[in-house]
């Protein structure tokens, strides 16, 4: 609920609300409390808040779905080839995802983004996508695993459906829930990362709005003007403590022995 | 043991991996903005070996490791080592503190969560320390330091000691000093990562109080606290240990923004220093580090769980 709501105000909302690179009168509105006018106040460098927390949204939001779409679409295809061809591949591919859950994320992408400069969004969003498939790599292994000994998926096998077919039809619908319950928390510790990275200024690059990016600005002057910092942190902790709420209610719906 | 080792190696490999699938040259980035001649290039690019085939390189790099010898930071000149060993006690003075925080009032937290579940303060007591948990470390930090610190003036908000302090002042007034700037970095990790601890304890401790020898105590008249406290959280106390493992990545993770926003003099500043400098010897010494720290932890958890659960260890 409230995440649909974030969404439609992030979608909707820069349409309504000023530019948020727009500096209506550069002088004199440097760092105005919130008005009427500006209803979270104006930055540093006199752009109005509201909009760029709105399109900052955008941002974090988009980063965020598309990274976690891409995460758990090599996480599942990982975790069904190790689960059902077992053996040396298996093997093999859950040693590298120990390997890489001993290093923790933020520390593979500073690795990668402290050699490449200026790093477009398309690449951010690869990026994230592509260090944080382990987790569920090894959640859907160990699903697979256990429905690969269930009796309609060895049915199956004896009435010759070929592998193709049991793992697309059998195994992969019967993941689908955990699955879903990965993604949704998976959307919150990624609008967490990619702001950690911007505000390492290693993230979204400046003019773009990022919430991340926003307390960065607002970090040198806070004193004077403490709403440029507070409200875009206020965004990212609804965001992610609704997507967490959520994705907590769909364990509990998906997997009621866990609740 | 042998796992822990092998998992280490494989995460050497990978993180080389890595750094190398960004495009051009670490030298070129660090050179960013200043003025170096083509003979000075080169003479950096042999110095890192990077004039080299990349199995050469790849070569160059594991002894290295071996040697545990992780070549200069271009950024400081001096080896990684010595920069990443230099940073080591602060590091942990602030992880220890934010530990210690985390698990004394996170499961005390949890008991009473799991005392009172399904009542309000239960409730509000989950969606608290979630909240905690959804926000941003460096947020969470640059507002306590504004609060506290700039408007109350109560803490300082940068660096672990005054440095007008004279060196030579009595011990107490030094470590006391160090106290107070380590107050508010301290609190910032541990809000963040409470979440964790009380919702594990909060789920372990109920699993425990389903069982039948609790039904027992009460039957024998044993005062509720007792039996809570005596019986059933010392039973419960186990699962919580695991959580120190999988704790330790948000720990370094954490440490990396909360040391920026408080100028802490520690592994993480120096990381996300290094980071934002292009330095990549030192961003993949820091990355080392963290790596080997979290596989020790993970070892050491499975050890302590060995050693402190009759059932794992006879079995």
């Amino acid at each position: 609920m409230t995440l649909a709501l974030i969404a439609a105000a992030a979608g909707v909302g820069p349409l309504l609300l000023p530019d948020p690179l727009a500096q209506p009168c550069v002088l004199t509105c440097r760092n105005l409390a919130p008005t009427l006018a500006h209803p979270f106040g104006t930055d540093d460098l006199s752009r109005d808040i509201l909009s760029r927390v709105a399109s900052g949204g955008r941002i974090s939001l988009a980063v965020a779905v598309l990274a976690v779409g891409l995460s758990v679409t090599l996480g599942a295809l990982v975790g069904l080839v190790a689960g059902y061809w077992g053996g040396a591949v298996d093997s093999l591919l859950m040693r590298v995802v120990d390997a890489a859950l001993a290093v923790p994320r933020l520390f593979l992408l500073l690795l990668v983004l402290a050699v490449w400069e200026q790093v477009p969004v398309a690449v951010l969003v690869l990026l994230i996508g592509a260090t944080g498939w382990f987790g569920t790599g090894r959640l859907v292994r160990g699903e697979v695993l256990r429905l690969r000994e269930e009796s309609y998926v060895r049915a199956a096998e004896a009435l010759g459906a070929s592998r193709r077919r049991v793992i697309f039809r059998h195994l992969l619908p019967n993941t689908a829930g955990p699955l879903l319950v990965a993604a949704t928390l998976g959307v919150g510790d990624v609008i967490l990362l990619e702001a950690g990275l911007s505000f390492l200024g290693l993230g979204v690059q400046p003019p773009t709005p990022s919430w991340g990016g926003m307390i960065l600005d607002a970090k040198s002057v806070l004193a004077a003007a403490p709403w440029a910092g507070i409200f875009p942190g206020l965004a990212i902790i609804i965001t992610v403590l609704s997507a967490n709420l959520f994705g907590d209610a769909l364990r509990d719906a998906v997997d009621p022995r866990g609740a | 043991m042998l796992q822990a080792v092998l998992t280490f190696a494989t995460a050497v490999v990978l993180m080389f991996v890595l750094m190398r699938l960004a495009p051009g040259d670490p030298i070129q980035r660090a050179q960013d903005d200043r003025m170096m001649s083509s003979q000075e290039l080169a003479r950096l690019r042999a110095i890192y070996h990077l004039d080299q085939p990349i199995h050469r390189q790849f070569a160059e790099f594991l002894k290295g490791v071996a040697r545990a010898d992780l070549g200069n930071s271009i950024e400081h000149g001096l080896p990684v080592t010595t920069l990443l060993a230099g940073r080591m006690v602060p590091t942990m003075l602030l992880g220890g503190a934010a530990i210690l925080l985390n698990f004394t009032v996170g499961l005390w937290l949890g008991v009473r969560q799991a005392i009172r579940r399904g009542s309000r303060e239960d409730r509000a007591l989950t969606v608290l320390s979630l909240a905690g948990y959804a926000t941003p470390s460096f947020w969470l930090g640059l507002v306590l330091a504004w609060l506290v610190g700039v408007k109350l003036g109560w803490l300082p908000v940068a660096g672990m000691k005054d440095p007008l302090l004279p060196p030579d002042a009595p011990l107490m007034v030094r470590a006391l000093d160090v106290a107070a700037h380590l107050v508010l970095p301290a609190l910032t990790l541990s809000i963040v990562t409470i979440a964790g601890t009380m919702r594990y304890q909060r789920t372990a401790l109920l699993e425990v109080l389903r069982l039948p020898y609790i039904g027992t105590a009460r039957a024998k008249g044993i005062p509720e606290r007792a039996v809570v406290w005596r019986h059933g959280w010392r039973n419960a106390l186990f699962p919580v240990i695991t959580l120190f493992g999988l704790w330790l990545p948000l720990l370094v993770t954490g440490s990396v923004f909360v040391e920026m926003v408080f100028a802490w003099p520690g592994l993480g500043s120096l990381a996300a220093d290094a980071a934002a400098s292009r330095d990549y010897p030192l961003v993949m010494g820091a990355a080392l580090l963290a790596a080997g720290l979290v596989v020790v932890a993970s070892l050491l958890t499975d050890l302590a769980y060995a050693l402190l659960d009759p059932r794992v260890r006879h079995s």
